[in-house]
């Protein structure tokens, strides 16, 4: 009854620190033109939905979904806003031509971080107004405790976080849309300031601006449109407690339970052998690595050893974060889920360029909605439709 | 199509009120629990959530739906929150439909939320920010002066006065005095009452407008086999539609809501209605300003253009009439927390239909029911068609 649902086409404008010569508007409208021509389609036409994904303090307009249907070509038709990250607004897309409803959803995520004046003020606005507010920290601050927590359980260093990063920036150097492209040291990077110890400022991702458009269609569809459906395989999304008092500190409950829902949709028992290559969340370096325990890639006891050893490069036995990741491409906040999505599909499709993994079949992608929250989605895409 | 049937289940709501002691967490939490209480489920029993809430200035908070995650009872549970803007209280509903539907979840719970009492001094001002930022916000429009525009265009294109455009106020404030959770209900109030309010930006006057307000309600949705174990009287989501016109809103024909027209023809052949004037028992049109009820009525094709006034000078509208409309009192009687407000009537159909409405309860047995809002630049239309 309920109908399998692939990915049809992509496009994306961007990445870069700043991008003075577009408004939102105009990098969203080439993203949407792009993604509409990869699907072979005309928006007006053929696409029955759309969603976009958005947050009202990132944009600096309230009620932002009034901005969202003209440069997608949806005026007068279903569309509707995601408050939450990319992944969630492709999971909505997904269940809505799961129902039937629909054969054909365009999701748009975007992020034009460089309008914002000051983003630590505005993530401080994500914290409980009455309880944790008053207390005048530092929203990152979070992400210091988190941190620590993770390297006294984990028994892994500063170090082996700056080697994530040093890991991801180095990708980037394969990706032309990256904008964090560098070949750093891991003693260049752990000489950088902490911002919250043990968080070191060049373990942060850095802002950038781009926007995501992704087509998704039924089976049905998908077939008839294009040679090369990359089919979703299976979806999870999960929140634990938003009170910073209530969450467990030693580990990611929340994307525990994500990947499990979307494991067995996919029928994965065995996620470091079913799956050949992650795109997960790196906007903190240490929560690579800590994601990956969550994902039940690696253990706590095993962590350490797997980073030294190389095993998440992309010639090593587990290919994480092939694009740069959040880290090399840069910060695009609720759209960094599309951007993995997009990277998975290059890669399933074997149209990566340099960066191209050795014929990949299933992919995961995650992502995180940073601080303060507990709020995830996972899922999992394979270019074999069974 | 063969779609999966979807049923509401359970329903529950809090006060509505001006300036609420709780806090937005508490008031979500109040929500779920009487939405739970109602049908004799427990949170354990929900597999996933979806939080509708329209601006996070309101809250004053970024991320609002992560602040009122747990509140809402998302605390490990599969969790989106869905927005556009004043349509929420409608979508969420519809988002939950399509979470039911794809088949990935049989028990789904659904909130709105608002708290416009937390800005200050007045929520008027978290408006101010809508508008685009080059071209509108230097002129420092707000919401009621773009309202008195449209009400404006409404009456001198279709001959309406005000006093007829009162009738609908009065109407809805009455039937809201018989709501237990309404905070502007008013048995006695009067044509000449609502004439002789404050005017607020001509033509609108104060008794003309929805009240800012506070509140949250939810409901929980089924899937067929779960829903005829959990109640006798499951009711159905029959027709769902949404539809978001342009963001210029300036180049618009502002006599006639074509979005929701759009919306509501995407419900209708949904649900199969080839007659909503015969096909539907009761709606519930979004009311936040008097004349927006008739101009939805319209858009929804239960009246023809201009005609809707008739349905009100007939007693048509009446809870004993042949098309009884906002027998809960709208937004104008029984308050307007923008989010919840919408899916307050959703509750009320659900109430309704069911035959628990109470001294609200419509004549007649009643079968199917529509609900609708509408938002942002007046711009969307949000449609949900149940059915016994």
């Amino acid at each position: 009854m309920n109908q399998d649902v692939a990915i049809v086409g992509v496009g994306w404008e961007g990445f870069s620190p700043t991008s003075v010569d577009y408004s939102y508007k105009e990098l969203i409208y080439l993203a949407a033109n792009k993604a509409y021509h990869d699907a072979n389609i005309d928006p007006r036409r053929d696409v029955e939905s759309f969603i976009s994904v958005a947050e009202d303090f990132f944009e600096g307009t309230s009620i932002f979904d009034e901005y969202t249907p003209d440069q997608l070509g949806a005026v007068l038709k279903p569309m509707h806003t995601i408050t939450g990250e990319a992944l969630h607004g492709l999971i909505s897309a997904y269940l809505m031509i799961r129902s039937g409803l629909f054969n054909i959803v365009a999701v748009e995520a975007h992020s034009k971080a460089s309008n914002i004046k000051s983003i630590t003020e505005v993530t401080r606005y994500a914290l409980d107004p009455i309880y944790q507010r008053p207390l005048n920290f530092h929203p990152e601050f979070v992400a210091g405790l988190e941190m620590q927590r993770f390297l006294y359980e984990s028994k892994c260093s500063v170090a082996d976080c700056s080697s994530i990063v040093q890991k991801n920036l180095h990708n980037a150097l394969s990706n032309p849309s990256a904008a964090y492209a560098f070949e750093l040291s891991e003693k260049e990077l752990s000489e950088a300031d902490f911002l919250a110890y043990p968080l070191l400022e060049s373990h942060i991702a850095k802002p950038a601006d781009g926007a995501i458009v992704i087509v998704l269609a039924s089976a049905e569809v998908a077939k008839q449109i294009t040679k090369q459906p990359i089919w979703i395989k299976g979806v999870g999304w999960c929140n634990d407690s938003y009170p910073l008092e209530y969450r467990a500190w030693d580990e990611l409950r929340y994307v525990q339970k994500a990947a499990k829902m979307a494991y067995s949709q996919s029928h994965i028992a065995n996620p470091i052998e079913n799956i050949d290559f992650a795109e997960i969340d790196d906007i903190y370096a240490y929560r690579e690595a800590l994601t990956l325990v969550a994902l039940g890639l690696a253990d706590e006891a095993t962590i350490r050893g797997l980073i030294r050893e190389g095993c998440f490069y992309p010639e090593g036995k587990f290919p994480v974060n092939v694009s740069g990741g959040s880290l090399g491409v840069g910060n695009l906040f609720d759209a960094n889920g599309a951007q993995k999505t997009v990277e998975a599909v290059l890669q399933l499709r074997g149209i990566a360029g340099a960066r191209q993994l050795n014929n990949p079949r299933t992919a995961l992608v995650q992502s995180w909605r940073g601080i303060p929250t507990t709020s995830t989605a996972v899922m999992v895409l394979s270019n074999e439709e069974k | 199509m063969g779609l999966r049937k979807v049923a509401v289940v359970g329903a529950g709501m809090t006060q509505f009120v001006r300036r609420a002691q709780e806090t937005p967490r508490e008031l979500v939490f109040k929500a779920v629990r009487a939405a739970l209480d109602s049908c004799e489920l427990s949170i354990k029993d929900i597999d996933a959530v979806c939080l509708g809430t329209a601006p996070d200035t309101f809250d004053g908070v970024h991320m609002n739906g992560e602040y009122l995650s747990d509140g809402a009872g998302a605390f490990g549970k599969p969790y989106i929150r869905s927005y556009v803007g004043g349509g929420t209280g409608v979508f969420v509903p519809i988002q939950g439909w399509y979470h039911v539907a794809s088949g990935l979840f049989d028990l789904v719970l659904v909130v709105a939320e608002e708290k416009m009492s937390s800005y200050y001094p007045h929520a008027q001002g978290a408006f101010l920010t809508i508008f685009d930022h080059t071209t509108e916000r230097p002129l420092k429009p707000n919401l009621l002066w773009i309202f008195a525009l449209e009400m404006n265009r409404y009456m001198s294109t279709y001959g309406i006065t005000k006093e007829e455009i009162a009738q609908v106020s009065v109407l809805h404030k009455r039937n809201a005095a018989d709501h237990p959770a309404a905070l502007l209900g008013d048995k006695n109030i009067t044509v000449k009452d609502v004439l002789d309010s404050e005017v607020l930006a001509w033509p609108v006057q104060r008794l003309d407008v929805s009240p800012v307000s506070d509140g949250a309600v939810a409901i929980i949705l089924a899937s067929e086999h779960v829903a005829r174990r959990i109640t006798d009287k499951p009711i159905w989501i029959e027709g769902v539609g949404w539809s978001l016109d342009t963001a210029y809103w300036t180049n618009r024909d502002l006599a006639y809501p074509r979005y929701v027209e759009v919306a509501a023809r995407m419900a209708y052949e949904m649900a199969g209605i080839k007659e909503p004037r015969k096909e539907i028992h009761i709606a519930e049109p979004y009311d936040p300003f008097d004349y927006k009820a008739l101009h939805h009525i319209e858009g929804l094709q239960l009246a023809d253009r201009g005609k809707a006034i008739e349905l009100y000078l007939s007693g048509s509208a009446r809870r004993d009439g042949n098309l009884p409309i906002c027998p809960s009192g709208g937004l104008l009687g029984v308050g307007n927390p923008i989010a919840a407000a919408g899916l307050m009537k959703i509750a009320e159909l659900f109430w309704q239909l069911r035959g628990e409405a109470d001294k609200r309860q419509v004549a007649g047995s009643p079968q199917k029911g529509i609900a609708q809002a509408w938002g942002d630049l007046m711009q969307v239309g949000t449609v949900v068609i149940m059915g016994k």
